[in-house]
């Protein structure tokens, strides 16, 4: 490598390098059969995966590279076991069993590590800068924040991932997200991937990977980068990544996962090496301007139908054509008017946690909020850790007796009111302020339940006011 | 396995763009550890609101075989339980403006093909199956087109899906396995799991 500077200069990404090394072989289909280092599952979509390996007699190729954990069902009131809900009951033992025949580490809440599977992949340290990393779930794009290229997978790929520890892949295209400027007090990476999806569309990120850079994003903290990814998907993006710097590896030192000693001088030298240099080549680029981003709410039935809390809703005859019958649609679920402000839009829930906004860093901006107020009468509030550490995090630092004194309730860890498969549902037409990623009709337990996703801060805002309010008012 | 030339059949016509997977099959239908059952709640949510107007309970589209789509369908979640749902309540194939990634891949490996048509002759086909519900769609992987009474017009599929479609090699498990000790070789060389040497 002494003649490295006389070659031709390495223009590839970070996607591009991390896909060279973990490429096994060209498929006949045109495919790659990528490598997978690391395979994050959780009690909905495995089971039917380990059915189908014992159909097909095969036993788990490299049982240590994969880690699982229960998140989804798991209810955050008790969760003594039996748990109360025979259904998720059957879930979490089918998970223990199916992790103990094939020796796979699950991490229950016996553990102590137990919590979203991706918020507790980053905090032990188990989601490095270039590996390959798949999950049975979409927010799996989560991950990129380290410098990863991580995504969402069905269960039969589940299967595949388990037998082979391989993925038949299309390489994506890479989309170079540039967002300048600086955040004002206030703004969160909620705001800012909210932000992209407007202005890219829902649909714009299908064929792409989205590589998020420039200063507003450099200047995040891996926790704030990880909301940003995670919600790639939301943009069709099937992953989203930022590359690894000094702050990826300030965060790595030191956790349960991570390489130690020596080891981890190497992994540095590595990890710097595969991230984009500032000539990199990109199929697209966008740029942002960051210092313009303002606290975002959606107001519709897709995460893009977001507006700045200062903004009035859209109306649809300003729309282009083809959007007119989404917005029409979305007005007639949301029962909102168009050329209406959003502030002010009363709200009966208030749900603070999930893989977007679950962690250490969501809570603590959360509670600044809650500290100056009470919850409104008549609103329900739900904080829910996305771990167990999250969890034990708040508790030394106070923030859950914030929280209590401020009429929240404080829950166990897990994916709860995000998408509704535990206890913790909304009724009926109730309208939840909520830091999870998706306002899809049905999404928070009730068929006819509405969402209006914000930053955590917002949502403790608005869980004060009992109505939408822009939360730069009160910090 | 067996592979796929062509679906031929009569159609359903499901309108509207970004239909998600929570629309398609609502998370309370996934606490079960198998996904037998799951056909009869297919769209159950969205079924219930429309008051027995959807295209799912529509009498004349009634053994359709074919889901006729907009764009970005199967978006959101990754949940397979959405393909599986849809391919037991009798759908063998979708024809749409186009479909969200994991989706389309959770297809790919059930097998169920999914091509999409160009707005203009979506819209004619939509148009042309409400007015004849009773009519055969045909979708022709061999060549790559879509034939009703709207006409013949070209459909795009991904040249890899198609050929795992027609070669009838959509279980991705088996032909990964074929790389057989490539797979350790390439894992030795991944730094993090050789400890960053070298």
């Amino acid at each position: 490598m002494t003649n490295a500077s006389r070659q031709i200069p390495d223009t590839r990404n970070l996607l591009d390098k991390i896909w060279d090394v973990h490429a096994v072989r060209e498929l006949p289909s045109g495919q790659t059969q990528l490598f997978i280092g690391l395979h994050l599952i959780h009690e909905v979509t495995s089971p039917q995966a380990f059915a189908m390996l014992r159909e097909m007699d095969l036993p788990v190729r490299f049982p240590e590279r994969t880690l699982a954990t229960v998140d989804h069902i798991i209810p955050t009131l008790s969760q003594q076991r039996p748990l109360a809900d025979d259904l998720a009951e059957k879930m979490m033992s089918a998970i223990e069993k199916n992790c103990a025949e094939h020796g796979i580490r699950l991490l229950d809440p016996a553990s102590g590590r137990q919590g979203i599977v991706h918020v507790i992949g980053p905090e032990l340290g188990l989601t490095q800068p270039g590996m390959t990393i798949a999950c049975g779930d979409s927010h799996t794009s989560t991950h990129g924040a380290f410098g990863a290229v991580a995504f969402g997978i069905g269960t039969s790929q589940v299967r595949d991932v388990l037998a082979t520890q391989c993925l038949a892949l299309s390489k994506p295209r890479v989309r170079r997200i540039d967002v300048s400027g600086k955040l004002a007090p206030g703004v969160y990476a909620k705001d800012v991937i909210l932000s992209i999806i407007r202005r890219l569309g829902v649909k714009g990120g299908v064929g792409y990977a989205y590589e998020y850079g420039g200063p507003a994003i450099d200047a995040m903290s891996i926790e704030e980068r990880l909301t940003v990814c995670n919600m790639s998907i939301e943009g069709g993006a099937r992953c989203g990544y930022a590359n690894p710097d000094e702050t990826t590896v300030d965060y790595l030192r030191d956790r349960a996962f991570a390489p130690q000693g020596e080891a981890f001088d190497r992994a540095v030298r590595w990890w710097k090496s595969i991230a984009s240099r500032p000539d990199a080549r990109y199929d697209d680029r966008v740029e942002l301007d960051g210092d313009a981003i303002a606290p975002s709410v959606s107001w519709g039935i897709n995460p893009g139908q977001n507006i700045g809390v200062d903004e009035r809703l859209p109306r649809p005859a300003d729309a282009p054509a083809e959007e007119r019958a989404s917005l029409e649609e979305a007005y007639r679920y949301m029962s909102l008017k168009p050329g209406d402000p959003i502030a002010g839009t009363p709200i009966d829930v208030a749900f603070i946690g999930s893989c977007t906004n679950g962690r250490i860093s969501d809570l603590r901006e959360a509670a600044r909020v809650a500290r100056a107020g009470r919850v409104a009468p008549g609103v329900k509030a739900l904080v829910v850790p996305g771990s167990q550490a999250v969890a034990r995090e708040a508790e030394s630092e106070g923030l859950h007796e914030v929280f209590l004194a401020a009429g929240f309730e404080w829950r166990l860890a897990g994916c709860s009111m995000c998408l509704a498969m535990n206890p913790d549902k909304l009724v009926d037409r109730e309208i939840c302020a909520s830091s999870s990623n998706r306002n899809f009709k049905g999404r928070q337990g009730s068929p006819t339940g509405r969402t209006l996703l914000m930053s955590p801060a917002m949502v403790a805002a608005a869980a004060i006011a009992g109505r939408v309010v822009d939360v730069r008012g009160l910090l | 396995m067996t592979g796929i030339e062509r679906v031929e059949g009569r159609a359903c016509v499901l309108r509207g763009d970004d239909i998600d997977t929570d629309r398609i099959i609502p998370a309370r239908f996934l606490r079960a550890v198998t996904f037998d059952g799951l056909g009869e709640h297919a769209f159950e949510d969205d079924r219930i609101q429309a008051k027995d107007d959807h295209p799912l309970d529509d009498e004349r589209f009634a053994g359709a075989s074919i889901l006729i789509v907009g764009a970005n369908f199967g978006c959101g979640s990754s949940r397979e339980h959405a393909p599986q749902a849809l391919m037991r309540w009798g759908f063998r194939a979708f024809i749409g403006a186009s479909f969200a990634e994991i989706f389309a891949g959770n297809c790919t490996a059930l097998g169920l093909p999914h091509v999409t048509l160009d707005a203009g002759d979506l819209a004619a086909l939509m148009d042309a199956v409400v007015l004849g519900p009773a009519q055969a769609v045909t979708i022709d992987l061999v060549a790559r087109s879509v034939t009703s009474r709207a006409g013949t017009v070209a459909a795009n599929i991904p040249d890899g899906v198609r050929r795992q479609l027609l070669e009838g090699s959509w279980n991705a498990t088996q032909v990964l396995l074929d790389a057989g000790s490539a797979i350790e070789a390439t894992a030795a060389r991944v730094p993090y799991l050789a400890d960053f040497a070298g």
